[in-house]
């Protein structure tokens, strides 16, 4: 492929929401003809690089060439009018149109100033036969499963003159079926010399589809590889940014330490989507860390945990009693409290106090009528502002206002304030800084030497090394292995967390 | 034996053959489902009436059925873009009593119908367009932008004269007054500009760009918007349309009647949203048909005649259409969740 010109070709792109930099500095390139992807950790900057490239976001810094020449698009309208059409997890499309017209449609063909629409379904027919799919032009496309909705998502794309396509994780939802299906479209357009850029975090289709990858960490890139030149480890490795250098040392502990009196105890969990026979125990006292790349079920196993999604099937049992979890709020009832990994949009009402955000689970579980009186209401906020050290420690301020360190801790002050047996924090330091990532570490610490069970999920491996007395391992949805935190590095994990059964290659 | 077995491969044939049929045709057609329940119904008290009272489906009666509500027939197809786009238009009552009463005072004054028509028309236009720009432009729910207009609109009919006032001119009262017969059946001017109305709203829905965008709209504002369409020009239009259907119904309305009164149709934009329901249009937009909303009309006006018939109170017109309004919503929520759990 040297010698070709690249078809997309991005140079020193650079995205600010405010002070936060998305994307900083990042080349990348795509070649016709080629399935690339792109891949890193939420957060990396993926979603802002597609935004750059499809005209949802503009550009603070750098240049967007297509086919030679610079383009600016200010809208994703313009994008699709240039070449490059985007088909979302989320199927961009109108469920309540017939198949046709959602290909057609802003372009259907007129007949005498009015809409042809026999012209319309056999165009559309046409369209989709060219794809190899057997789906009536005519039948409203809500009626379709969300595998062939995407399909015609793409079909769409590819009846305007197509030249590059962005698949945003069109996988997640799909079956094996559905997902061969897709990749025979996927290969087919690669013949028409279509560049596709292929978004997924299951790395098997990534190795399966892709001729080429560009990894992105924290913003930056960190390069772009072929993917038949970098081995599954390295590309995991250049994902979560680890040094490789002593991965041959790998030591496997045998023999994971198991409480002898675990407080919580699930047994072969399947949750739909992504756990498969999940095991997991905790003990008073202990903290488990959840170890697993995005999309090796983290945030599913510990929404099952905690009564959010109804497990399919598996025991939990605590203090060796089996519980069924019908709801967060009975799990709530039982002390399993879940922290989620969005604590704006999940978790905390930013419009409301400091003090309104503490005290609503507890007025919650009280019930509306026994209103907590204002004076006590108070005291038990400004005590878990003192022993949570957030600041500023007015409990009349703004949760909106105040930095994502301290946010995580009034969502941790409300969930303590119901006094639970069994804490689930997912992701609790994600975009925080360095120092009071450090503080809610010590905090999660201290909580479990007051004899509370912690699961704490993390996507960087060293924080579930620290904080973790042992590690569950999530591998594409089952607990691969459960160790002893101090049997472990950083690069051991690694190594585990990736795939221990590669290939030597 | 060979001969029952051929039968049983025939009948397993054609069983799997009706089945795809259904098939099809559920994938095709599952949103026109409310407007054949709003059919069968309207059928079921056509023909309920004619056993009970033996007189019912004469020319006479049914010619009465279009002329009665031509004027519902207009504000419902207006209604039916609106509700497509998941907005409601409350403002279509008053618009009606202000440009029937404005009309009918200009009338009144001497001014020749080539302009009182156009400006009864343009005055409907005006009062949808600012509800359109107040939807779209400055994010007011469409339920407070139109009461706005439905306030405005009779404050301005009362303006306009607290009286009713009689119309003398002649091209008004050959509106309303002359009657193509063909048989028993009869049909007057009014009637003709409800059925055109109806059609050419009708064609407009189907078969133009705009009117795909309307449901596209309603379909889902954000992917309409993704797929490039004009969205915002779209939402004030449909608004624009209800109020130039408001001001074509307030000249149906004065020539029906033969004079301008402001205290018409008070609490019609509730009927109005009733009959388009019934006649199978999603309140939360995105299906529905104008010619649906022509059935729910009928089906309105049937039940208000047979209630003449049997000399019962009125108000039970208002207590069937109520159970009726139910009855639609339900069988929509059925039809709604199960095309959600099938996706």
């Amino acid at each position: 492929m040297d010698g070709a010109e690249p078809l997309v070709e991005l140079e020193g792109a650079t995205v600010r929401f405010g002070a936060f930099t998305a994307l900083d500095g990042v080349d990348f390139r795509m070649f016709p003809g080629e399935v690339h992807s792109l891949m890193g950790e939420n957060g990396a900057g993926k979603s802002t690089l597609i935004k750059a490239i499809t005209g949802v976001l503009p550009l603070d810094e750098g240049s967007l060439t297509l086919a030679g020449e610079s383009v600016q698009f200010a809208t994703p309208h313009a994008a699709q009018a240039a070449g490059v059409s985007t088909v979302y997890q989320e199927v961009d499309l109108l469920p309540n149109l017939s198949v046709a017209e959602n290909i057609w449609l802003g372009r259907e063909p007129r007949r005498f100033g009015l809409i042809d629409n026999a012209a319309m379904r056999r165009q559309a027919s046409e369209v989709l036969d060219g794809l190899g799919l057997d789906i009536d032009p005519a039948s409203i496309l809500g009626s379709h499963s969300l595998a062939v909705q995407q399909l015609v998502a793409i079909a769409r794309a590819i009846s305007t003159d197509l030249r590059v396509l962005v698949l945003d994780e069109p996988t997640s939802s799909l079956d094996t079926d559905e997902v061969a299906e897709l990749f025979r479209v996927i290969r087919d357009l690669k013949q028409r010399g279509v560049a596709i850029l292929f978004v997924s975090h299951f790395l098997d289709q990534v190795y399966e589809i892709c001729d080429r990858v560009t990894v992105l960490r924290d913003g930056a890139l960190v390069g772009e590889y072929l993917t038949t030149e970098l081995l599954r480890i390295d590309l995991v490795q250049k994902m979560l940014g680890r040094d490789v250098a002593e991965f041959a040392t790998r030591e496997r502990v045998v023999e994971p330490d198991l409480p002898p009196d675990p407080f919580l105890s699930a047994r072969g969990i399947t949750s739909a989507p992504g756990i498969v026979d999940a095991d997991i125990d905790v003990a008073e006292g202990e903290v488990l860390g959840l170890a697993g790349l995005l999309g090796s079920g983290r945030t599913e196993l510990a929404r099952a945990l905690t009564g959010i999604d109804r497990p399919q099937s598996g025991i939990i049992r605590i203090e060796k009693s089996e519980v069924r979890l019908e709801s967060p709020r009975h799990a709530l009832q039982i002390g399993v409290v879940y922290s989620s990994e969005n604590r704006r949009t999940e978790g905390l009402l930013p419009e409301l106090s400091i003090l309104e955000n503490i005290v609503l689970a507890v007025q919650a579980q009280q019930g509306a009528m026994r209103r907590i009186p204002l004076a006590r209401q108070r005291e038990l906020a400004m005590s878990w502002i003192d022993a949570l050290g957030i600041r500023p420690s007015d409990p009349d301020r703004k949760v909106g206002t105040l930095s994502g360190g301290n946010q995580q801790k009034v969502m941790l002050a409300r969930l303590l304030a119901l006094s639970p047996r069994v804490l689930v924090l997912d992701e609790p330091t994600r975009g925080i800084d360095v120092g009071a990532k450090v503080e809610i570490q010590n905090l999660v610490g201290e909580l479990a030497d007051n004899g509370l069970a912690v699961i704490f999920i993390s996507a960087e491996l060293e924080e579930v090394l620290r904080v973790g007395d042992r590690v569950a391992i999530l591998r594409e949805g089952r607990v691969a292995e459960t160790l002893t935190a101090d049997s472990l590095n950083p690069d051991t994990l690694l190594a585990l967390v990736a795939q221990p059964d590669l290939p030597e290659a | 034996m060979s001969a029952t077995d051929a039968t049983t491969t025939t009948s397993s044939a054609s069983g799997a053959g009706a089945k795809g049929m259904i098939g099809t045709f559920t994938s095709r057609y599952a949103s026109v489902l409310p407007t054949f329940a709003a059919i069968t119904i309207l059928i079921a008290l056509l023909a309920g009436a004619e056993i009970y009272f033996g007189n019912f489906l004469t020319g006479r009666n049914m010619s009465a059925l279009l002329l009665d509500n031509a004027y519902l027939m207009v504000l419902a197809v207006g209604m039916t873009f609106v509700i497509v786009t998941a907005g409601i238009d409350l403002s279509v009552g008053s618009v009606m009593a202000f440009t029937g009463i404005f009309g009918a005072s200009l009338f009144a004054s001497g001014v020749p119908f080539v302009i009182v028509i156009p400006v009864m028309l343009l005055s409907g236009v005006a009062i949808g367009l600012l509800i359109g720009v107040l939807v779209q432009y400055f994010n007011v729910q469409p339920f407070i932008a139109s009461l706005a207009g439905l306030f405005l609109g009779r404050g301005l009919a009362y303006v306009v004269s607290l009286q009713s006032i009689r119309v003398e001119d002649p091209v008004l009262l050959w509106l309303g007054s002359t009657r193509f017969t063909l048989g028993d059946f009869y049909i007057a001017p009014t009637g003709v500009i409800a059925l055109l109305t109806v059609i050419v709203g009708a064609l407009v829905m189907h078969f133009t760009r705009f009117g795909r965008t309307v449901y596209a709209v309603g379909g889902s504002e954000q992917s309409a918007r993704l797929m490039g369409l004009n969205v915002a020009r779209t939402k004030v239009m449909v608004y624009v349309i209800s109020g130039l259907c408001g001001g074509l119904a307030g000249l149906v309305l004065t020539a029906y009647t033969g004079s301008g009164y402001p205290r018409n149709g008070i609490g019609t934009e509730l009927d109005v949203i009733a009959v388009v329901v019934i006649g199978g249009t999603l309140l939360s937009g995105g299906r529905g048909y104008v010619l649906g909303s022509m059935i729910g009309v009928f089906v309105f006006g049937t039940i208000n005649t047979i209630i003449n018939f049997m000399g019962a109170e009125q108000s039970w017109t208002h207590i069937i259409v109520g159970a009726l309004l139910l009855l639609f919503i339900v069988v929509q929520r059925a039809i709604v969740a199960r095309s959600d759990r099938s996706r």
